[in-house]
């Protein structure tokens, strides 16, 4: 086990390696689901804002 | 129109492409992370050292699919964005700029990664050579296009424009790809061959092939999400989307209760 975490003296560059390909795809992964709840959170708000002049009437 | 042109235009339509992105993009997601973690475990556990990088070479296994994907998002993003132009079909504009920022991912990936491997084995973190040059100025085409398709307010002018880019930045993947072949360079020569023998011992190219798979499947993935969002974006008006919007937001307030309640 400790062999493998060594990686025959090049332990410094494999894991950097390794973890800048797990955090970018990680973040890859988030983008959309957080763009998604912008997007539709702001449509709600939109919605909402139409429906409540539709019901209070246009101002005169 | 004949059967067939019926059903891309009935797959092609926003709410449809909506719903059938979502169950692909799950299985894409699911599938890839699987064979991503096989081909991790042949390739971290199972296969022997190089005998000349020892396990240095290890890097190769995320190094080699990343470096692939960035060309393969490239020329998937420049095809839509030539059906987009000549055809004008929605869907091939949001898939054109999906594909833009996952691309760009693996590009980075691909230039980070490099320089950890080029350190212990050439001695140097970065050379202005043709390889890394062009792969670098890859990465500077995407970040183009995905800044001038967000520095323009109508989505779908801004599709066009960034698409027109993204057709003009094909030039530079032959480049990548010849590059090597082209010039002396640091860079090795290429490892895996569609034709002919791959000059690798097949204990490191199966979880090679494998994270290659695991790295399209992601790709896929994070396409189809990206996707999802971009129509959401253009159809904000219509009844499709407002429907999912009040069954989120309504989601949302559910969520929120159980978690004050």
């Amino acid at each position: 086990m400790v062999d493998f975490f060594a990686m025959g003296g090049y332990a410094g560059y494999v894991w950097p390696s390794y973890a800048v390909f797990f955090i970018v795809l990680a973040i890859d992964a988030v983008a959309p689901r957080l763009r998604r709840q912008r997007v539709l959170k702001e449509l709600r708000g939109r919605l909402q804002r139409r429906t409540s002049r539709e019901s209070h009437g246009a101002p005169t | 129109m004949n059967a067939l042109t019926l059903w891309f235009h009935k797959i092609g339509s926003p709410p449809m492409f909506y719903r059938i992105a979502g169950a692909l993009g799950a299985w894409c997601y699911g599938v890839g992370l699987l064979l991503g973690l096989l081909g991790l475990y042949g390739g971290l556990v199972l296969a022997p050292p190089d005998y000349q990088q020892g396990d240095a070479f290890r890097i190769i296994f995320i190094h080699v699919p990343c470096a692939w994907m960035g060309l393969f998002a490239y020329f998937f993003m420049a095809a839509n964005a030539f059906i987009a132009l000549v055809w004008r079909i929605k869907l091939s504009e949001v898939l054109a700029m999906a594909s833009a920022p996952v691309g760009a991912a693996f590009t980075f990936i691909t230039l980070v990664t490099g320089s950890l491997w080029g350190k212990p084995m050439w001695g140097a973190w970065w050379t202005w050579d043709a390889r890394l040059t062009s792969e670098l100025v890859l990465l500077f085409i995407y970040l183009g296009i995905i800044g001038l398709y967000n520095a323009i307010e109508d989505r779908r002018q801004a599709a066009r424009a960034a698409g027109f880019l993204a057709l003009v930045g094909v030039v530079n993947i032959p480049i990548v790809h010849y590059s090597v072949n082209w010039w002396n360079t640091l860079h090795q020569g290429s490892t895996v061959r569609l034709m002919g023998p791959s000059k690798i011992d097949a204990a490191m190219l199966w979880p090679l092939l494998l994270m290659a798979l695991a790295t399209h499947l992601w790709f896929f993935g994070s396409l189809l999400a990206r996707t999802r969002v971009g129509l959401l974006e253009l159809d904000g008006g219509k009844e499709w989307v407002r429907a999912i919007a009040l069954a989120d937001g309504a989601a949302a307030l559910a969520d929120g209760a159980k978690h004050h309640g």
